[in-house]
Parts: C-alpha cells; sequence; structure tokens
C-alpha cells in the first residue's frame, strides 16, 4: 500500500468540496471522505499485521522514497512502523468523531470542514514520514489550520488563545528547526548530509552534538505536547477552540509532539537522550502534578479537560524519560489513550454546552435524568481519565509505571510514585465534576426541555468508546503492534547505559 | 560578430525596443484609449517575457564589460515576469492616470538599467546600470502627481539613493586605487585584505545594503513606500531589490571571495539587526504598505543569512527565495493594490471584515502572507527552510536560532492581518471588489508560483544546476 495515500485522500477530499456551497453537500462529502479514509486505516492496520505475521521484521513497511530536492538530499520518504500504525489508527478514530460531532455546523461550514480536513492530512503526512524535512514540514502544516479553527469559530477570548496557540507552536517549530538541522549537518552518508532518519540512525551521531542539539529538538516537540514550562498554549487553545477543533488538538495534535520526542529525539540522540533523562523526568512530574492540581481549581469544563491534558500527557514524557522498554511502550500507549479519551470528554462537553449554552460546572447539575446518553459518554470519559481498569487509560498509566519502576535508582522510584499519587488528585476533580454536573436534582428548570444526543453524536461517541475499550479490554493487540517498534528505540538506549 | 551582438544581448535590446514603442506611441497622432493602450503594453510585456525562454548563448561583449550566461537570462527571465505581474495588477490604477506611456517608459528604463547592472562584468559598468536603474524610480516614486506624500517619497528617495551612490563610488574609487583595475576577474585576484581594500569594500557593501534597505541602512524605505503609488512600492520592494540581490551574491561570491572570512562577520551582525529591527517595526505598523515595507527589510535579513552560506547551496537558496519571494510579495500587493485603487483604503484596520464580502481576495492575501511567514506548503516554507540550511552549513548555530526565532515575531504580525480579515467584526467592511481580469490574472499567476514553486522540486533543482 502506498502510504502517500493517506495524505492525498483528505487533500483531495478538502479540494473536492471548494465547488459546493450547501453545509449539507459539504458535510455529507467531508463524512464519505473520511470513511473512506477510516477503512484505509484499518486496512494498514490488516496489511501491517500480515506483513508482521509473515515474519517481516524490517524497520518500517510499506517504505517509498521519491526524490524532492535532490541537491540537498531531501525525500519524500514514507514508511511506518506499530508505533506510527497506532497514531494513524488514533487519528482516524479522532477525525472522524470530530467530524460527526459537528456535524450542525451552519456558520461558514465550508470552510470549517476544508481546515480540519487540511489539518488531518498534515497528521497522517507527519506519523508516516521518515524524512526529517517531510516531519517538520507536515509538523508546521498543521499550525495555521488550528489557529484559523479557533479564531473564527472557536468561543471566549479567541483571537487571544489562537495567537497564543499559534505563536508557541511555531517557537517550538524553530526550537525542532534547530535540532534538525543540527542533526543534518553532523551526519556523513557516503560524503552527503541526510535528513533520512533510517540512515541517521544507523550513523553515529557524536555525544557532544547530541547534547547540544537535544534540547532544541525535545522541547521543541515537547512544547506541542506541553512539556513545563511551555504548555501554557493548552488550557486557553483547548477551551477557545470550537469541539472538533478541541477533540484534535488534545487528541492528535499534542502527540505530534510526543511522537516527536520519542521519534526523533530520543531514537536518534540516544545518548543525549540517557544524559538528559533525569532533567525530562522532573520536567514531566512537575507537569504531572501540577496539571492534576490546576485541575482542582477550575470551574469551567473545558478547561478541566486542557489541564488535566498536561497532566495525561506528562505521563507521555515520563515514560519516555525513564527510557526502558516497558515505560516507552506506555508511553506510546498512553498517547494513543488519551488521544481517544480526550477527544470523547471534550465531545460530551460540547455537546452539553451545546444545549445549556453554559460549562460551568456549578451551574450544571442532573444531566442523567435528561440526557443519559451524553451523561453516560461524560461518565466514561472520566473514569477513563482516572484510570478505571477495563478502560484504555488504566492499561497505558500502569505500563507506564511498570516500566518506571523498572529502574532500580532511587530518583527514578520516587519519581514513578509521585506520578503515582497524581491519580488520587485526578478523582478527586474528576468524581467532583462528575458528581455536579451529572448526578444530583436538576436546578434548572430549563434543563428539563434539553433533548438527548442525536444519531451523529451517538455515533462519533460509540466510535471512541469503541476504541477505549478495545485498549482497555484486550491491551495486548497494541502492545504486540508496539513491541517491535520499541525494540528498535531500545536497542539504541541499551546499548549506551550498559 | 554581429548576431553575436543580438543574441546575447537580446534581453536588453528587446526592453529598448519597447521604450521606443511607447515613446512613438504617445508621440503619435493618435489618442489611444488608456485600456487598449494597456492591453497592448500587457501583451508586449508577455511577449517580452516569452522572448526570454529562447535562442541562448553564454559570452561576453564590450571587452569584457558585458557578460551573459544562462544564470543571468534565467534572473532576467524573473525579472520580466515580475514587472508583467505588476504591471497587471496596476491596470485599474493606470487606467485613471493621464501619462501612461510615460509610466511604463521610465519603468522599463530602471528594468533596462538592472538587466545591465545584471549583466555587469565590470565595476564601472555596474555603477552606470545602477544609475539608470535609480533615476527613472525617484520620477515614478511621485508619479501621483497631486499627492504631497508621493513628492516627499520622491525626493526622500532621490537624496537618499544619491548618498548611497557616492558611497558606492567612493568605494569604487579606493578600490579601483588599490587593484589598479575596474574588471571584476582582476579586482579580485588582486585582493589581499588590505586595510585600503576593506575600507573600499565597506564603502561598496554600504552602498549595497543601502539599496536594498538592510538595517542600519533602512531608514528611507518605510517613508518612500509609504507615498509611493502601490505599483511603485511592489516594483521598489520586489523588482529593484531583487535584481540587487542578484548582483550582490554574485559579487560577494565571485569578486570578493578573497575576502570571505571579512564579510561573513559583516553579513552576520547586518543579518541580525535587521531581522530583529524589521521585525519589531513591523509589529506596530498600522499602514498596509508600510507594514509590507518593513516586512520586506525582515525578509532581506532572512536573505542576507543565505548569502553568509558562501556555498552553492547559499547562491540557489538565495535566487530560489527571491523567486518565492517575488510571488509572494506580489499576490499580497496585488490585493493591496486593489484594496487602494478601487475602495481607497490602505489601513489594517480596514481590513476588518474583509472576509465577509472578499472571500477568494482574502484566501489570496492569506496564502500569500503565509509564504512571506514562510508556513507550508507555500512556497515561502521552503525558500526560508533552504535560506536558513544554507546558513547553517556554516555551523554558526547561534545565527540560525535567532533566525528561527525572529520567523516565530514576523508570524505574529502576519496572523494580525489575518486576524483583521476572518476573525475581526466591523460594522462596514471594504464592500465587494470587483477586481477584473486584468489584476486576476495577475493574481492567479502569484498563487500557482506559491504553490508550484515550493512543492515541486523542479525550479530549485533548476536554479541549483545553473549556479553549480
Amino acid at each position: 500500500m502506498n502510504l502517500s495515500l493517506l495524505v492525498i485522500l483528505p487533500i483531495l477530499n478538502a479540494l473536492l468540496l471548494l465547488p459546493f456551497k450547501e453545509a449539507k453537500q459539504v458535510r455529507l462529502i467531508t463524512l464519505a471522505g473520511a470513511v473512506v479514509q477510516f477503512i484505509l486505516c484499518f486496512f494498514l492496520l490488516y496489511l501491517f499485521w500480515q506483513e508482521k505475521t509473515t515474519g517481516n521484521t524490517s524497520l518500517m513497511l510499506f517504505e517509498n522514497n521519491y526524490k524532492w530536492y535532490a541537491p540537498l538530499n531531501i525525500n519524500f520518504h514514507t514508511g511506518v512502523d506499530g508505533i506510527s500504525v497506532s497514531m494513524i489508527l488514533l487519528t482516524a478514530f479522532v477525525v472522524l468523531a470530530g467530524i460527526l460531532v459537528s456535524w450542525k455546523q451552519e456558520k461558514l461550514s465550508k470552510e470549517f470542514f476544508f481546515l480540519l480536513l487540511f489539518l488531518s492530512a498534515g497528521a497522517y503526512g507527519f506519523f508516516i514520514s521518515i524524512d526529517l524535512f517531510t516531519l517538520f514540514f507536515f509538523l508546521e502544516l498543521a499550525v495555521i489550520p488550528k489557529f484559523l479553527l479557533i479564531g473564527i469559530w472557536g468561543s471566549g477570548k479567541k483571537e487571544y488563545s489562537a495567537m497564543k496557540l499559534a505563536l508557541m507552536l511555531m517557537g517550538g517549530s524553530a526550537l525542532v528547526f534547530v535540532g534538525l538541522a543540527g542533526i543534518y549537518f553532523n551526519t556523513n552518508i557516503n560524503g552527503a548530509h541526510s535528513f533520512d532518519m533510517l540512515q541517521i540512525a544507523q550513523s553515529n551521531i557524536s555525544e557532544d552534538i547530541q547534547k547540544l542539539f537535544f534540547p532544541f529538538a525535545f522541547i521543541g516537540f515537547g512544547i506541542f505536547t506541553a512539556l513545563f514550562p511551555f504548555h501554557t498554549w493548552v488550557p486557553d487553545g483547548h477551551s477557545s477552540a470550537p469541539t472538533a477543533a478541541s477533540m484534535f488538538l488534545a487528541g492528535i495534535s499534542m502527540k505530534l509532539g510526543g511522537y516527536g520526542c520519542l521519534r526523533v529525539a530520543t531514537w536518534l540522540m540516544p545518548d543525549a537522550a540517557h544524559h538528559y533523562s533525569t532533567i525530562i523526568i522532573i520536567l514531566a512530574c512537575i507537569a504531572i502534578l501540577y496539571g492534576a492540581f490546576a485541575t482542582m481549581m477550575q470551574t469551567d469544563l473545558k478547561y478541566i479537560n486542557a489541564y488535566s491534558s498536561i497532566s495525561h500527557c506528562g505521563f507521555v514524557l515520563l515514560g519516555i524519560g525513564m527510557l526502558t522498554q516497558t515505560a516507552i511502550t506506555g508511553a506510546v500507549m498512553q498517547m494513543v489513550s488519551h488521544g481517544l479519551m480526550t477527544a470523547l470528554f471534550f465531545a460530551a462537553i460540547g455537546m452539553i454546552y451545546d444545549r445549556t449554552h453554559t460549562r460551568q460546572v456549578a451551574q450544571l447539575s442532573g444531566l442523567l435524568k435528561v440526557m443519559p446518553f451524553i451523561s453516560a459518554v461524560f461518565v466514561i470519559a472520566g473514569l477513563c481519565s482516572l484510570g478505571l481498569p477495563g478502560l484504555s487509560g488504566f492499561v497505558a498509566e500502569m505500563t507506564v509505571f511498570m516500566g518506571s519502576w523498572q529502574n532500580a535508582d532511587s530518583f527514578y522510584r520516587i519519581a514513578t510514585i509521585i506520578a503515582c499519587a497524581s491519580i488520587v488528585v485526578t478523582a478527586v476533580y474528576i468524581l467532583r465534576a462528575t458528581g455536579q454536573v451529572i448526578m444530583g436534582p436538576i436546578t434548572n428548570n430549563d434543563y428539563k426541555s434539553l433533548k438527548d444526543a442525536a444519531w451523529n453524536e451517538k455515533l462519533a461517541a460509540v466510535i471512541l468508546i469503541t476504541g477505549i475499550v478495545a485498549i482497555g479490554v484486550a491491551p495486548f493487540w497494541l502492545n504486540d503492534l508496539l513491541r517491535p517498534a520499541t525494540d528498535i528505540i531500545m536497542q539504541k538506549i541499551s546499548a549506551i547505559t550498559k | 560578430m554581429l548576431a553575436d551582438f543580438f543574441i546575447l544581448m537580446k534581453a536588453e535590446l528587446v526592453i529598448t525596443l519597447l521604450i521606443f514603442t511607447l515613446l512613438f506611441l504617445k508621440i503619435g497622432n493618435k489618442e489611444w484609449r488608456n485600456e487598449s493602450l494597456l492591453n497592448i503594453i500587457n501583451l508586449l510585456l508577455f511577449i517580452n517575457l516569452l522572448s526570454g525562454f529562447f535562442i541562448a548563448k553564454e559570452g561576453t561583449l564590450f571587452g569584457d564589460m558585458f557578460r551573459t550566461n544562462e544564470l543571468l537570462r534565467f534572473e532576467k527571465n524573473m525579472l520580466n515576469l515580475g514587472i508583467l505581474i505588476i504591471s497587471l495588477q496596476s491596470y485599474h490604477w493606470l487606467k485613471q492616470h493621464k501619462h501612461v506611456p510615460e509610466f511604463y517608459m521610465l519603468l522599463l528604463s530602471t528594468l533596462l538599467g538592472m538587466f545591465f547592472m545584471i549583466s555587469a562584468n565590470n565595476i564601472l559598468m555596474f555603477y552606470l546600470a545602477l544609475e539608470l536603474s535609480t533615476i527613472p524610480l525617484a520620477a515614478l516614486c511621485n508619479f501621483d502627481l497631486h499627492k504631497k506624500i508621493a513628492s516627499e517619497a520622491a525626493f526622500k528617495m532621490s537624496i537618499s539613493s544619491a548618498f548611497s551612490s557616492g558611497l558606492l563610488l567612493f568605494g569604487i574609487s579606493l578600490l579601483y586605487g588599490t587593484t589598479g583595475s575596474l574588471n571584476f576577474a582582476e579586482i579580485s585576484s588582486q585582493l589581499n585584505g588590505s586595510p585600503l581594500q576593506l575600507f573600499s569594500f565597506i564603502l561598496l557593501l554600504s552602498g549595497f545594503t543601502f539599496k536594498i534597505s538592510a538595517v542600519p541602512f533602512h531608514l528611507w524605505t518605510a517613508d518612500v513606500y509609504e507615498g509611493s503609488p502601490v505599483a511603485v512600492t511592489s516594483y521598489l520592494s520586489v523588482i529593484s531589490k531583487a535584481a540587487i540581490l542578484f548582483v550582490l551574491v554574485s559579487v560577494l561570491y565571485n569578486v570578493f571571495q578573497p575576502l570571505g572570512s571579512n564579510w561573513y562577520n559583516m553579513l552576520f551582525v547586518l543579518s541580525v539587526l535587521t531581522m530583529i529591527i524589521g521585525n519589531l517595526f513591523a509589529l506596530r505598523q498600522q499602514n498596509m504598505k508600510r507594514f509590507l515595507a518593513f516586512s520586506s527589510i525582515a525578509q532581506v535579513g532572512f536573505i542576507l543569512i543565505g548569502i553568509t552560506g558562501q556555498s552553492a547551496e547559499g547562491s540557489a537558496s538565495v535566487i530560489y527565495f527571491v523567486l518565492v519571494y517575488l510571488f509572494s510579495n506580489l499576490g499580497a500587493f496585488g490585493v493591496v493594490a486593489l484594496v487602494s485603487s478601487l475602495a481607497g483604503k490602505e489601513n489594517i484596520d480596514d481590513y476588518k471584515g474583509f472576509y465577509t464580502h472578499n472571500k477568494l481576495l482574502s484566501w489570496v492575501l492569506a496564502i500569500s502572507l503565509f509564504s512571506l511567514a514562510g508556513i507550508p506548503p507555500t512556497a515561502g516554507f521552503f525558500g526560508k527552510f533552504f535560506l536558513l540550511l544554507a546558513g547553517a552549513a556554516k555551523g554558526n548555530y547561534i545565527l540560525i536560532t535567532i533566525a528561527a526565532l525572529n520567523m516565530v515575531i514576523s508570524l505574529y504580525y502576519y496572523l494580525r492581518i489575518i486576524k483583521a480579515m476572518f476573525m475581526d467584526e466591523n460594522k462596514n467592511p471594504v464592500e465587494k471588489i470587483n477586481a477584473g481580469l486584468q489584476p486576476k490574472l495577475a493574481l492567479a499567476i502569484c498563487m500557482i508560483g506559491i504553490i508550484v514553486t515550493g512543492l515541486i522540486s523542479g525550479a530549485y533543482n533548476y536554479i541549483y544546476s545553473l549556479v553549480k
């Protein structure tokens, strides 16, 4: 299968929207395209599975390498391993659910869906890239659509949030650029510099160089995934964005950063990753605790989810910083799990907001009685967030903790305990919000006439819940998918630690 | 021999022919309607552009004073394309103007000067060509004859160019004194880095930086850009800068190569200053033309980074970026020209709510600004990436980090315009603008250029093969 299809399809879909005027036609075409893409992603999973079971052990599957800027040795090089496949599946889930949730989008619907599709093309492209130039290209491609989505369709102080998000993410990619340039000029493959990750991974960059450029790459990607202290765009951006864009931001966009931290920073510069692991872990622990405590103080549902995203993405960075195979597998699992869970959470919040026109916890109550379906979705998302066994959150966080504990050193142990402790805080804010919003008597009489979820909202929720439960109940398939890929990353790391 | 003369100087001769055709049109008895006159001129400019692609030869003329090769031909074609786009864009403005043939005569004279400048192989020839390209420009700045601000712009333009010419001439005479030659190749062989030579080089470089409005020689830019008609402003910011940059790259790389380590440091300081100051001033501008003026100053800072690469990648990235910049900046100026001439509005605040009635034009301006800011998938992303990559090859990562962070600052002010157009509310936004065929054609060329030159690597690879 040619992986470029994953990028071309959403772009063609977006271009196809241009001649149509009516919102109905636009959303039907978008949905049709997204469904095809969804099936395509599962087909990719199937093919990937088949290749792996027949014993294909190559690093990347379905590789395609097209010459692009030949004088600079830049190629359009695509390929996937287990990590990329799981991220691609996540993208497909979130995009489809996001389109379903924004079914009633009336204001400038053509532009809205156009940008959403464009954004998804950026994410797909990012996950299939092997060449660092194409990776960077798609990373930046996904920034401006977010700016427009938040600024045009958002709520609250949308312009401020949109600008803050765009500038901070561009700042992140500026740092990534310096890191990539450093990697590029310090590789020498047959006398030429290279952006090709497979080639770079084989050539050894000297340790001093790694130490110099690792912070650029890691912090750059880290800004995307809410690395403390560069997380400030997250609460504003998420809470001002329209529902679909929040889902996309928290569900996929933050994962671009995690994926980059792992694939580019850690895999290509393992010595430096080892050298800086203490700092990464400290920052991750701060993010986890700070995010959790900050969430407790929030009164707006979207802010609650946004701050808890900071806390949850801290687990991703913690897993990467721990540098054991289990922890890294857990980090990727957490990315997938958090992507699905947070998208579901934002979808539920969006549904509630559409009906009650408020997101303030204090003003909401007793929704279970009038909107049983939406309330159930809200509860499931909440429980997944606090790590209830049987849902994906538990599996992912458990794997991260297990992996972290494998480091015998007491520093790592203490960090793990601190991170574990945050779960209690999570339980506090999730249960409190759920109790207030879902349970209790209906205080506002206007709420009594509210309608439950429509078919599109139900479908979106079911899609995301399927993913969450599939990982929660049967985590081994995800584990099997990720294991060979993390093996390769571990090979480079264990060569140092020994 | 004569055949050689015609083929080698083809581009210049065609332009000269055009100038004389216009002169005869002007002094002839027939009264031309402006619309038909403009269509004829645009057609002629198109033919002029096409003629650049056929029958080429490399060689020198006039005892090594004038040279041409495929790279120079390509650069001239770029300028021809730029002139055509500007001419199409200023259709509405010129339609109401009384002096259309004069405008084009002056415009083409400066273009002729730039062609000679690009082809110059002798420093005196270069100076002559530079003057030919500058003096008509001062007249062009004042082409909105009834506006006081235009005369002010023209006055500032002529004084500052006279000053920079003075610097250049001083540098040239000192250089002649120390090397004993005016020929580029001979100058290069005589360079040994003596203090007097360095001094003369600094004077020369100051003259150049004056023309490309790099900091600290940028102060004339904003006022001149604001006062001039939009067509002239876009000409100044794109064509005239492009020509000087081409010459600057070729002079630094070929003639002053022996002083490479000296000018590397100078360009380092200049580019950092230019980026930062250009960006900081652009942040606060309210007038669209002033805003684009300062943003173009910042762009020059990035281009200087590419030049510091001192490699084939360096000059390829500069020429490629100029091509991209031509499309992007002219795309932005095209919309500004339409809004200015048809709605009479030039302030950023006037663009609030622009999207309500002008969807297509908003996207055109947005894509052009994204390209200027270096956002994928526009060509600007590739241009900036290659410039910085060429600069990074020297191992100066401080410069690259400063530049990368400056790109973030510059994104802020470009997004300000996007925000005004798409997000801000306005009670009476700009009415629907009926652009007409010619400006639409120009904008279409720019859009195609912005998308195609980036995603398809042909343009860069071709330029690289030429400079190598």
